[in-house]
């Protein structure tokens, strides 16, 4: 696998990884910008954004977008998150050229009056079916409480008032702010010719606008340490989030962090797993690890019979308190290497796996990192670094949302 | 590149097929075991799930702990999955760690501890797994569209029921475990950077003894079909139908697929286009073929506001009929490329790959190779795929909705 780079005049990043034996290509167009830099009267304009750039182009209609995809084969979707909006597709390597003109052509979508009411009729729906899934209001709900006022807790979504009351000049004046050559950075990983790709990205992308879209806000946050119950009496399980800082994007500690997330939260053999889902008290409970730009976290999640809740919250938070203070052993170190080394080889073997690595990692760190790199960096990972994250970012800093039937929860310190 | 395909099947019934992936790392295996829910005693439904989650609590010599660890140190990713017939286990790793992972399944496939101390706890995650299904409207509309759908015992959740799981004891659990686990009708299959002869070697050595017999096939009870509404207040309204297709291995069977991705296959097939893209009336709605080897169908959902469901169910109902008037070859063209890079990229996963082997063997009795795959979807026409709509246009549905209030479903 080669790496390669190259900037456009007008500020554009195009970055590849060519690997001669895959047997395909993956495209993506990462935009960095989503919901924590929207202001309140725009709330959910990034992502209602990422739909309305399907809809079409002064070239394409929305039903041509669709049908343009899929007359070569394509796998393609668009994601937003709180700080990127990212549109992908993989195809087989001779559709390239095609893929590379519809991405980049829709990446200037008309914005039109009529597709606009009609797509915020989706939108809506969206929110409707994420509203009938409690563990993930839950989720949404505990980001708002541990952020607060700061922009990371924005809802990705919005409401269905706030989209609503969008009107699509606004989203237009969004769309000019930040889909800006500068903020957009186009990877490629698989199976294509590098020097041939630069072409083709600069005949399509090459009079893009310039100009600069800061982001506002990045100031770290150790969180609000509140603890809210959102009765819902529908609901059947109780479902809890708990929240605590973690490294940010760019740490030399995130290596360090995800594995630590790995011991004490991993789906099997993890802490959680054997205090929790292995006696039977609860029906999921794992922690993960999400970094951002600026600030990072840990999510640890618990979802219980109601009645289980307050014994399985003053488990988990026993094992917070424990690590806190005794850190990880040597043993569940090595372990937990073992499952990311396999993981980080399997996640990058195919073209769409490596594509969205080496898309993150430019955004975050401004530089390649290859698989080799990735499993170093783990590799290298020592008991010492954990007990640096435990330092720098402590559990006692936990916020937690519970939502469900219970209308309270008891969580007396012992 | 040519593909490298492998197959040998043992004196004793196991089937193991593998296909050699040269430029990958890694490799995945998949043991389909012929032990799936139909087979749970009708007293105790749900024995195939709790001995599916009690299979790896300690095997062989290890007990649970020590059994958990020996996966994790090889950087084992795995997952068992109870289906109707099989139980799936799947497992991906480094392929150097292979063969010890191999050691480690014929312990669970073969000297399951089955710890009766770990029973309650098994059977409390059960309990819960039943009741979290309240908690996720979309997959409990599913649930109740194929219980009516199917013939039982197919159309079985393998959930199960709570008084199914209060029956099983540590007795019956091992009585399941001797009676469905054997090695006639098992297949493994392997895929990714492997050796065959080393592989085809450990394999026997593991499991040539492996003694047992194979069951009769369940006798199938006719289908519940016709309509239901689950009573629930939400926000959106959940909607599930399906209707009867061909099974895999019928002549008709690439027709049957390229129609359903007529109606699904991208975002600009005509489910996608009409409900949602000219209407707005959901985020969600698709259409999929799922099949066992004597029956087969189209399971069909979308989610959404429930002052809007009537209009959904209508429109979608018409978008099914519609597709056997009559396709364009635009259409025809587009679900070619889809289906035909779908099997070229499947060649990048060695999950896939070990799925897709097994999945051939156990319906055709061989597998497929990828040009024969090809050429059957270069051979696909608007004709040949209306003429098999025509003989099998979509109707007999079963309807199953989920929200505040019923919907009207017009009788067919």
């Amino acid at each position: 696998m080669q790496f390669h780079h190259h900037v456009l005049d007008n500020g554009l990043t195009l970055v590849g990884e060519t690997s001669p034996s895959a047997r395909s290509v993956s495209l993506g167009f990462f935009v960095r910008t989503g919901s924590r830099d929207e202001t309140p009267d725009v709330s959910g304009v990034s992502h209602f954004l990422e739909h309305m750039v399907f809809k079409g182009t002064p070239r394409r209609s929305a039903d041509d977008v669709n049908k343009d995809f899929d007359r070569i084969g394509a796998n393609y979707n668009a994601f937003t998150s709180e700080e990127n909006t990212v549109f992908y597709a993989a195809i087989l390597p001779e559709y390239l050229p095609q893929a590379a003109d519809i991405l980049a052509d829709i990446l200037r979508p008309s914005l039109r009056g009529d597709d606009f009411d009609m797509e915020k009729n989706v939108i809506i729906e969206e929110i409707g079916m994420y509203e009938d899934r409690p563990t993930w209001s839950a989720y949404d709900q505990a980001r708002k409480a541990y952020f607060a006022d700061h922009p990371l807790g924005n809802s990705i979504l919005g409401t269905a008032q706030s989209v609503r009351s969008l009107g699509r000049d606004q989203m237009q004046g969004y769309y000019d702010r930040r889909y800006i050559a500068p903020n957009i950075t186009v990877t490629a990983a698989g199976n294509y010719d590098w020097t041939q790709f630069v072409g083709l990205l600069d005949g399509l992308c090459g009079k893009w606008p310039t100009g600069t879209a800061p982001r506002d806000g990045i100031r770290p946050t150790r969180g609000s340490r509140s603890f809210q119950v959102v009765r819902k009496e529908k609901v059947i399980q109780e479902h809890v989030i708990l929240i605590s800082p973690a490294p940010p994007a760019t740490s030399p500690l995130r290596h360090a962090a995800d594995t630590l997330a790995m011991i004490l939260g991993d789906d099997s053999g993890s802490r959680l797993y054997w205090a929790l889902i292995d006696p039977g008290l609860a029906e999921s409970a794992d922690m993960s690890f999400h970094d951002n730009e600026g600030n990072g976290a840990f999510f640890t999640t618990l979802s219980c019979d109601p009645e289980q809740t307050e014994e399985n919250l003053a488990i988990v938070k026993e094992i917070l308190r424990d690590v806190q203070a005794k850190g990880v052993t040597a043993e569940e170190l090595a372990t937990a290497k073992s499952k990311i080394l396999s993981r980080v080889v399997r996640g990058s073997e195919r073209p769409m796996g490596r594509m969205q690595a080496l898309g993150m990692s430019w955004i975050y760190l401004g530089k390649y990192r290859s698989v080799d790199d990735e499993l170093k960096s783990f590799e290298a990972v020592t008991l010492k670094d954990i007990r640096q994250v435990l330092d720098e970012f402590s559990f006692v800093d936990v916020s937690t949302l519970a939502l469900g039937p219970l209308e309270k929860v008891e969580h007396a310190k012992k | 590149m040519p593909q490298q395909i492998y197959h040998h099947s043992f004196p004793n019934g196991l089937t193991l097929l593998a296909e050699r992936m040269d430029h990958v790392r890694s490799a995945a295996l998949n043991f389909l075991v012929p032990a799936g829910c139909v087979n749970d005693p009708v007293e105790a439904l749900g024995t195939t799930t709790v001995l599916a989650e009690m299979i790896t609590r300690g095997a062989g010599k290890r007990d649970s702990r020590e059994l958990s660890l020996a996966i994790d140190n090889l950087g084992l990713d795995r997952d068992e999955t109870v289906g109707q017939l099989h139980i799936r286990f799947w497992g991906a790793t480094l392929a150097r760690n292979l063969p010890a992972a191999l050691e480690i399944y014929a312990d669970i496939l073969r000297r399951p501890q089955l710890p009766e101390d770990d029973l309650d706890a098994v059977k409390a995650l059960a309990l819960q797994d039943i009741q979290s299904l309240e908690d996720e409207p979309q997959a409990k509309v599913m649930v109740e569209l194929r219980r009516r759908h199917w013939p039982m015992p197919l159309g079985r959740d393998r959930r199960g029921t709570p008084e199914g799981i209060a029956a099983i004891t540590a007795a019956s659990l091992r009585r399941q475990f001797k009676r469905n686990f054997a090695p006639k009708g098992t297949i493994l299959s392997v895929a990714g950077n492997i050796e065959w002869e080393s592989l085809k070697k450990q394999v026997e050595r593991l499991f040539g003894d492996w003694q047992g017999e194979e069951k009769p096939p369940a006798d199938l009870r006719p289908a519940l079909n016709g309509q239901a509404h689950l009573s629930k207040e939400t926000t959106q309204t959940q909607i599930a139908l399906a209707y009867p297709s061909v099974p895999f291995g019928h002549p008709e069977y690439y027709s049957a697929q390229a129609g359903v991705q007529i109606l699904s296959g991208g975002m600009g097939a005509r489910l996608f286009t009409e409900v949602r893209e000219k209407r707005g009336l959901c985020y969600s709605v698709w259409a999929s073929y799922q099949t066992f080897k004597e029956c087969a169908c189209v399971l069909c959902y979308a989610g959404t506001t429930n002052e809007r469901a009537q209009e959904t169910l209508d429109v979608t109902l018409a978008e099914l009929r519609r597709v056997a008037q009559g396709v364009e070859d635009e259409e025809v063209d587009r679900v070619k490329a889809g289906l035909k890079s779908s099997v070229i990229m499947q060649e990048e996963s060695t999950s896939a790959r070990a799925g897709a082997i097994a999945s051939d063997w156990y319906y055709l009795g061989r597998v497929r190779p990828m040009e024969e795959v090809q050429a059957a979807i270069n051979g696909l026409s608007a004709d040949s795929i209306v003429a098999h709509l025509r003989k099998h246009p979509a109707k007999d549905f079963t309807v199953v909705t989920l929200g505040p209030k019923p919907l009207n479903v017009p009788t067919v």
